[in-house]
């Protein structure tokens, strides 16, 4: 497989898996007229690369009854001479409660999303552990009240096929 | 009382796919690839189009031959896709779906007692449209060992003195076969050789799996007796917007018009700015509706092989055409077998032309979870076939 064929192949199974992680690659390996082989090493080489840095399970937590409530939070920051935002970046993903942090450009700096059991923990993260980080300047919180949309996934209802069962 | 119907029109068969629908219809919760149109929705651009010509209140007609946006974006494309040019404002018409193109482009060229050929199995309007524009259908029968293309020899045996149109409907809709350059040229150069016409049916043009789609219209010669009918149905899933055109010379295309003027008036308005938007900005939607579908495809025929199901590599639209003939029954017969057996709904062969027995349509405009349900019950039913014998 020459270059090009490589970075083909490398974008469909990405396309791929990008919305099913548990695809069989055998199945998919058909569905896109490539070699089994082929596909595992890519995604093998892919998973050193850190391109596919893992396989997640999309899950919609408002189904259950595990109470968890996810905060938008805006951050800014004061930037540290020679480190830029990624050193105040790092001090707030190590937090395990924090899901994902952005940089953001526009009107602050970081947006942060976290997890927590409740509106009480989500606000004493903030003030005590966030807003307390010394290059912090400002937060503003947004709660999610419902969840619409998550990776490209609709979770408000399911897609009926409306088609007629025989048509020309 | 006198009988109200005209023979003409008694005489027609109904669609042999109705009278399956009508079976169907009563197993609500059979599983169906029987379906001739795409599953997926149309472009949320596309309607969010349709949804602010609405509220813009673009509610008027528009003008006989559709908007010049329209058409001025349906000659862009086709020049860029195609590389065939068409002049907007003369040889361009807007249409409610390819079907009604066909129904007027045949009815503004045939006299009565002209003929007109038609490669079958192929969907199910040409032959009773030729009928009802005074025209005589010659079919002519397809075989699978040219995996359904139309060849030079094939049509130049069904040529009489008295043909002057040939339907050419490729990528072809129940069979998936596609028509390559090579193919045209030959037909090309007898459609010259005795003067006959071509309309092209090229509905399913944007769906091809091997080398992109060529018309025939861009074949030297033929622009000029060639009616290229083409839509939005299945490029951009939008079957249900009714919207179709058909391009040609211009003095074609001004008596179509007249027809369609006087029958139709003008096609829907709304649907006609959502197509624009389709044109615009719509490639990449087809780019990814057909890759999900070669993908379908692929696997369709990775598991007919499994089952040693016989059937040749389609390379368009979205139908697959598996051969029955090992079981001995007919495709009527098989179908309506599978559905009360295994509640899978199939569509004959023999619905698009008596030379589709020994076949079934199967569509994979369905998700692969659901083609894979549905494939997995077919191999039960053919595995008890085989068994019993």
């Amino acid at each position: 497989m020459n270059e090009k064929d490589i970075k083909e192949m490398r974008l469909s199974i990405l396309k791929a898996i990008e919305h099913d992680g548990r695809v069989d690659l055998n199945e998919l390996a058909i569905r896109l007229g490539l070699d089994a082989t082929d596909i595992a090493n890519a995604m093998s080489d892919m998973e050193k690369e850190g391109i596919i840095c893992g396989y997640q399970t999309l899950i919609d937590w408002d189904k259950t009854d595990d109470e968890r409530v996810t905060a938008l939070i805006e951050v800014r920051v004061t930037p540290q001479r020679g480190q830029g935002f990624d050193s105040i970046a790092e001090r707030i993903y190590k937090y395990p409660e924090v899901d994902s942090v952005y940089l953001i450009s526009g009107g602050f700096d970081l947006m942060v999303i976290m997890e927590g059991r409740s509106l009480k923990e989500v606000s004493q993260f903030v003030t005590n552990k966030l807003s307390a980080l010394e290059s912090v300047l400002s937060c503003a919180t947004h709660f999610i009240m419902r969840k619409y949309k998550l990776n490209g996934t609709v979770l408000a209802k399911k897609h009926e096929d409306e088609r007629m069962l025989v048509t020309p | 009382m006198r009988d109200p119907i005209a023979k003409k029109v008694a005489g027609m068969k109904s669609s042999g796919i109705r009278k399956f629908f009508d079976i169907v219809s009563e197993m609500p919760d059979a599983i169906s690839l029987g379906v001739g149109e795409p599953d997926f929705d149309t472009p949320w651009h596309v309607r969010d189009e349709g949804i602010y010509s609405l509220e813009r209140g673009r509610t008027f007609y528009t003008s006989n031959s559709g908007l010049m946006e329209l058409r001025t974006e349906i000659c862009r494309f086709l020049r860029s896709h195609y590389e065939v040019s068409y002049d907007p404002a003369s040889e361009v018409l807007i249409t409610v779906g390819g079907s009604e193109a066909i129904d007027i482009g045949l009815r503004a060229m045939l006299e009565e007692g002209e003929e007109v050929i038609i490669p079958e199995p192929s969907y199910v309007s040409y032959l009773p449209c030729t009928i009802m524009a005074g025209g005589v259908p010659v079919e002519l029968s397809l075989k699978e060992e040219n995996e359904f293309r139309l060849t030079a020899e094939e049509f130049r045996e069904a040529i009489t003195p008295r043909t002057k149109i040939l339907i050419l409907p490729f990528p072809n809709n129940p069979t998936g076969a596609i028509m390559e350059r090579k193919d045209l040229e030959g037909i090309a150069k007898l459609c010259i050789e005795h003067d006959i016409f071509v309309l092209s049916d090229e509905i399913y043009a944007a769906l091809t799996y091997k080398n992109d789609h060529v018309s025939i219209a861009s074949l030297p010669g033929m622009k000029e007796r060639t009616i290229l009918i083409n839509g939005f149905s299945k490029a951009y899933a939008m079957t249900g917007w009714r919207l179709g055109y058909a391009c040609g010379p211009k003095n074609i295309v001004e008596q179509m018009t007249k027809i369609h003027q006087y029958c139709i008036m003008c096609a829907p308005t709304t649907s006609q700015y959502a197509a624009v938007e389709a044109l615009r900005h719509g490639d990449r939607d087809v780019d990814e509706m057909r890759e999900a579908y070669n993908e379908r495809r692929r696997f369709l025929l990775h598991e007919f092989k499994r089952m040693g199901l016989q059937c040749f590599e389609p390379y368009g639209a979205f139908y697959v055409f598996p051969s029955i003939k090992e079981f001995g029954m007919t495709s009527d017969d098989f179908c309506t077998k599978l559905l009360k057996a295994k509640k899978v709904a199939v569509v004959p062969g023999t619905a698009f032309g008596e030379c589709g027995e020994g076949f079934v349509r199967i569509s994979y405009a369905y998700s692969i979870e659901n083609l894979k349900e549905a494939l997995g019950r077919i191999e039960e039913f053919i595995t008890e076939l085989r068994n019993k014998r």
